[in-house]
């Protein structure tokens, strides 16, 4: 017997003609590349503040000092039309800086990953994922340091609380498809990652999450909510604010949107992923 | 699986150096480009152009209609000039790329050892990066983990290996990522232009561990400008000139050749 025995492992065989559809492919390759996912977030969230003395308490800091600042302004403008509008507002800018952060990273991750991409064989959405796992995580952290501020405000604390690890799912799959579809057509035109910040700027202020929506018209309601990003905002506040669940029609336009956008983008992406390879 | 059929006659390395299966088999293998004809830029250009039907590209072959046939154990060199698709074929191996037509298979465990420690990352200490590049090889957590100490040690950085990426030199990060790449033996091992990096020692210890993988039945590509290293280390050679094999055989004449026709 020589040392040379090789071990009966099962030798993996590629085969360029044999093709499953791009779309499961990429699902059986997350799933195989799972260690690589969490090792990216660990990364992501670690360097992030290497260098600080605070370290990762700045996940939780910075959004609550800044939130602070907003509330002690837009108090005075808003305060009176809002119950708990210290609350309201930082619940909804949580959320809202999850996806505006977690979509902008995708397109940057894409420009670091795909350097990568076009040497070494990864699925090529492990990037994405991983930032959008990165959001998730400092959502969690920022979502903990909320809880005094509840307390303090004295805004309900009621079981409705346990459901909203779903509507962050909502959002963690709307903002994965939005950012695929970005980061697709960014590989494409340079200026798509600068349009999109002014977009963004936009959508901010047409979406009621500095503002409540009682402030605007009952006649402007219904524009509001073609916005799926009220729905979606609504799902996750309304528990944390009000105590109660969403209505259901919110909850379902969020889970729908939520769904058909993450399909949409995973779609578009695999469709031209090809060209990744070509062109970063 | 097949592998047994041959399981006699792998007693012997030196003669099945030539003789083993084949793990890399292209079949006409053409890889297209498309470059736009003008740069494009933004997508308001691009609207005004799509709809006035102005966007052209150009077809740009990278490969044509490339066969090859590498078996198991084999060292096989790749020559040519830039531009002449080493990149592409390389790409095209590494399964980056499918080709346009054509057919690639390729058997067993492929490490690329591409630009080592591109994935790098400045402000991870050295154990962190080894278990992110080793992730992306494709390895689990807990594989790395069991061969840790080897990869330290073959690179030669157990006193920085906590410290930040940043502080080691050149030479130390290419140690390093030769490590982590060749930490487990691979069946193909694809091999650029990196061989050139860290000191003369380091490069030795290289080449030793690729020796002997390659005694096991690992095979190795080279691709490079360097026809010395395709003397000293390949069996069998080709030339690739504009995207096509141009001559395929023995490693002195395929490099004499290109070398005269580079004048």
């Amino acid at each position: 017997m020589t040392a040379e025995a090789q071990p009966a492992r099962s030798v993996p065989v590629y085969d360029s003609k044999d093709r499953r559809p791009a779309f499961i492919e990429e699902v059986i390759g997350l799933v195989r590349y799972r260690d690589l996912i969490s090792q990216l977030i660990s990364r992501n969230i670690r360097t992030r503040y290497k260098r600080s003395v605070l370290g990762i308490g700045w996940t939780m800091l910075n959004p609550l000092l800044t939130m602070a600042v907003m509330a002690l302004v837009f108090s005075q403008v808003f305060g009176a039309t809002a119950d708990y509008y210290p609350v309201y507002l930082l619940a909804g800018l949580i959320f809202w800086n999850f996806f505006a952060q977690t979509t902008t990273a995708i397109m940057n991750e894409l420009i670091w990953g795909g350097s990568l991409l076009s040497r070494i064989y990864v699925p090529r959405t492990v990037f994405a994922v991983s930032a959008a796992g990165t959001g998730v995580v400092n959502l969690v952290l920022a979502h903990i340091a909320l809880v005094p501020i509840m307390i303090f405000v004295g805004s309900p604390i009621t079981p409705a609380l346990l459901f909203i690890p779903i509507p962050v799912l909502f959002i963690a799959s709307f903002a994965l498809g939005i950012g695929l579809f970005l980061s697709t057509l960014s590989l494409r035109f340079g200026d798509v990652i600068d349009m999109y910040a002014v977009l963004l700027t936009a959508w901010l202020y047409l979406t009621p999450i500095i503002y409540p929506i009682e402030i605007l018209p009952e006649s402007a309601h219904w524009l509001i909510r073609l916005n799926p990003m009220y729905h979606l905002v609504e799902s996750f506040r309304q528990p944390i604010v009000e105590g109660h669940l969403a209505p259901l029609e919110s909850i379902a336009i969020a889970a729908i949107t939520s769904l058909v956008v993450l399909l949409g983008g995973a779609w578009f992406f695999a469709r031209k992923g090809d060209e990744i390879a070509y062109r970063v | 699986m097949p592998a047994t059929k041959a399981a006699p006659g792998r007693a012997a390395p030196p003669s099945a150096r030539r003789g083993g299966e084949p793990v890399i088999q292209l079949d006409g293998v053409s890889v297209r480009y498309r470059v736009p004809h003008e740069r494009i830029v933004s997508i308001k250009e691009y609207a005004i152009k799509a709809i006035r039907r102005r966007v052209t590209f150009d077809d740009f072959w990278a490969l044509r209609d490339v066969d090859l046939e590498v078996r198991a154990g084999e060292a096989f060199g790749i020559v040519g000039r830039n531009g002449a698709g080493k990149s592409t074929l390389l790409k095209v191996i590494a399964r980056v790329l499918r080709p346009t037509t054509g057919r690639v298979r390729l058997r067993g465990l492929v490490a690329p050892l591409l630009e080592l420690g591109a994935a790098f990352h400045p402000e991870l200490t050295g154990r962190e990066n080894v278990y992110l590049n080793s992730a992306l090889l494709g390895f689990g957590k807990a594989a790395t983990r069991d061969r840790f100490d080897d990869i330290v040690e073959f690179a030669d950085i157990a006193n920085f290996i906590d410290a930040p990426l940043r502080t080691y030199s050149t030479g130390m990060v290419a140690r390093l990522g030769f490590a982590v790449a060749t930490a487990v033996r691979p069946d193909i091992l694809v091999v650029d232009e990196v061989l050139s990096v860290g000191d003369v020692g380091f490069q030795e210890k290289c080449r030793t561990r690729m020796e002997a993988y390659r005694e096991a039945g690992t095979t190795i590509m080279i691709i490079t400008h360097n026809t010395a290293l395709v003397r000293q280390l390949c069996d069998r050679a080709a030339w690739l000139d504009a995207g096509r094999i141009r001559d395929l055989g023995d490693p002195d004449t395929i490099t004499r050749d290109y070398e005269r026709s580079e004048g």
